[in-house]
């Protein structure tokens, strides 16, 4: 549900407002319409990347420790990096609104 | 009362359509999406030439345009051109020519197209065309909102815009009637929804093409090019110009009444009304919001639930919005207390662009009039946050501009 913001309460903020990037930082929300989110289960992960390059949007991402993660503010749910996953490392879990 | 108040329960009522109560015996029913929708339109209206760019909301009906004309239902022209101001240009001259044009785009194709618009009011060209409104960029987004129908505004086309799909394909016909009329012969903009009509399947009561080719007959254009007779068209001015656009300002002043005439005409053969603004519980109402567009189909189900908890709220939804129906506005809205303009637009550095002209026209009227700015770029809006707007109506007792975000 949205909120009501009378237009005095409005504050500027700065180069927030600018919509720019630097290396992935400060990206949009741009997937908050999505139902389902990927659950990455490191135990079973073989670091094969395959995830990583086929996911449409960029959205996963390299770890420190080489494993991997989704970004919210990317992902779409489109359950690719599920399927593509060779050893089911991934699962695709319901995100509650 | 409180927020709780007003809008629990909300969430209990069904989503409706709005797409009129066909009757299954008598005409074809069909689920048809906004780009369908056109395509059928664009049929019945018997269409001869379509120059045409793709750009988002809009594809899918150039892919259904191409596979008719393969299969030989479309018998029309169908030419995809290398830009939107191109696409204009094309449809003005095949216009000139005699034959009947439509054009489809929306957002940034409509931006390109900016410059020509003013040509094709200028040069009295009756075509129509349907714009997918979609948001503006910089940040891009590919969903809805009016910033780029509302933009056009001072171009002289007539303008019209749609809540859902069925009132589109009535709207597409019902424009060609008035663009073609000798008394205009102005062109149409019929405004839809991007993604949120283009693409959302409703149930669409196709009329019959007999009644449609009595109501819309072969178009006779008067000032035509001619090989026989050779013209310039859009000639240059000078010292005249102040008169062809004064012509202009009244052809389209003057075409409320035309527009009129061809909703009752329209009534005649299918039975559905429409009006230049469409009010929803408003004779009674004490508040009332004021919106366009797709999103008036929400507003109208939370008016559904306020009402039967016995708050006195109505809604009017801005069908036509040039030429401005001024006096239509005034009357429904002047016993109302307090307007909530909700835009989906906004004019930085203003307030909506809609608040401004229903500002403007109840001006010396009692009713206060305050501004929500919402779903820009297709941000989401459900019946709680309608329910919360007629709240503040009902308790504000001070103007108000604000976002709904």
């Amino acid at each position: 549900m949205s909120k009501i913001i009378p237009e005095e309460k409005l504050r500027s903020q700065g180069l927030k407002g600018v919509p720019y990037s630097v290396a992935g930082k400060n990206i949009p929300n741009r997937g908050s319409w999505r139902t389902h989110v990927p659950k990455f289960d490191d135990s079973k992960c073989i670091k094969c990347g395959l995830c990583w390059l086929q996911c449409p949007d960029n959205a996963i991402k390299e770890k420190k420790d080489g494993f991997y993660e989704s970004d919210s503010r990317l992902c779409k749910g489109c359950f690719i990096c599920a399927k593509i996953c060779p050893v089911k490392a991934i699962e695709m879990v319901r995100e509650k609104k | 009362m409180t927020n709780k108040n007003i809008t629990t329960g909300l969430n209990k009522m069904k989503s409706r359509t709005y797409t009129g109560t066909p009757d299954r015996k008598r005409a074809n029913i069909d689920i048809l999406d906004g780009n369908g929708v056109t395509a059928q339109a664009v049929l019945l209206s018997r269409v001869q030439s379509i120059p045409i760019f793709p750009i988002t909301p809009q594809t899918e009906f150039i892919k259904t345009m191409a596979q008719l004309k393969e299969k030989g239902i479309y018998k029309g022209e169908m030419n995809v051109l290398e830009s939107e101001h191109s696409v204009l240009s094309a449809a003005i001259a095949s216009q000139m020519t005699g034959a009947r044009t439509f054009t489809f785009s929306g957002s940034q194709g409509l931006m390109l197209m900016h410059e020509m618009l003013y040509v094709a009011s200028g040069t009295r060209t009756p075509m129509v065309m349907v714009n997918g409104s979609r948001a503006l960029s910089a940040p891009i987004t590919l969903w809805p909102d009016h910033n780029d129908f509302f933009d056009q505004r001072d171009t002289g086309w007539l303008m019209l815009a749609t809540e859902s799909n069925q009132e589109l394909l009535d709207s597409i016909i019902i424009a060609y009637k008035v663009a073609e009329n000798q008394k205009v012969m102005i062109p149409f903009m019929v405004n839809m929804d991007g993604f949120i009509q283009s693409t959302t399947r409703t149930e669409v009561e196709i009329p019959e093409q007999n009644k449609i080719d009595k109501f819309l007959p072969k178009l006779k254009q008067q000032v035509k090019l001619d090989v026989t007779k050779p013209m310039t068209l859009g000639l240059g001015a000078m010292e005249d110009y102040m008169f062809f656009r004064s012509q202009l300002h009244k052809v389209n002043l003057d075409a409320k009444k035309v527009i009129m005439d061809a909703h009752k005409d329209f009534a005649k053969i299918t039975g559905r009304k429409y009006d230049v603004i469409d009010t929803y519980k408003l004779k009674d109402a004490k508040v009332a919001i004021v919106i366009m567009g797709a999103d008036s189909t929400i507003a109208k189900a939370t008016v559904d639930v306020l009402r039967k908890k016995g708050k006195k709220v109505g809604l009017l939804r801005m069908r036509l919005v040039r030429p401005f129906p001024e006096k239509e506005i005034r009357n429904a809205l002047k016993h109302v207390k307090h307007i909530g303009v909700c835009d989906q637009n906004i004019a930085p550095g203003m307030s909506g662009i809609m608040f401004n002209e229903i500002r403007s026209a109840l001006y010396g009227e009692k009713p206060l009039v305050s501004n929500y700015i919402f779903g820009l770029g297709g941000k989401f809006i459900s019946k709680e946050d309608f329910g919360k707007v007629f709240n503040e109506l009902l308790t504000n007792k001070k103007e108000k501009r604000a976002w709904i975000m």
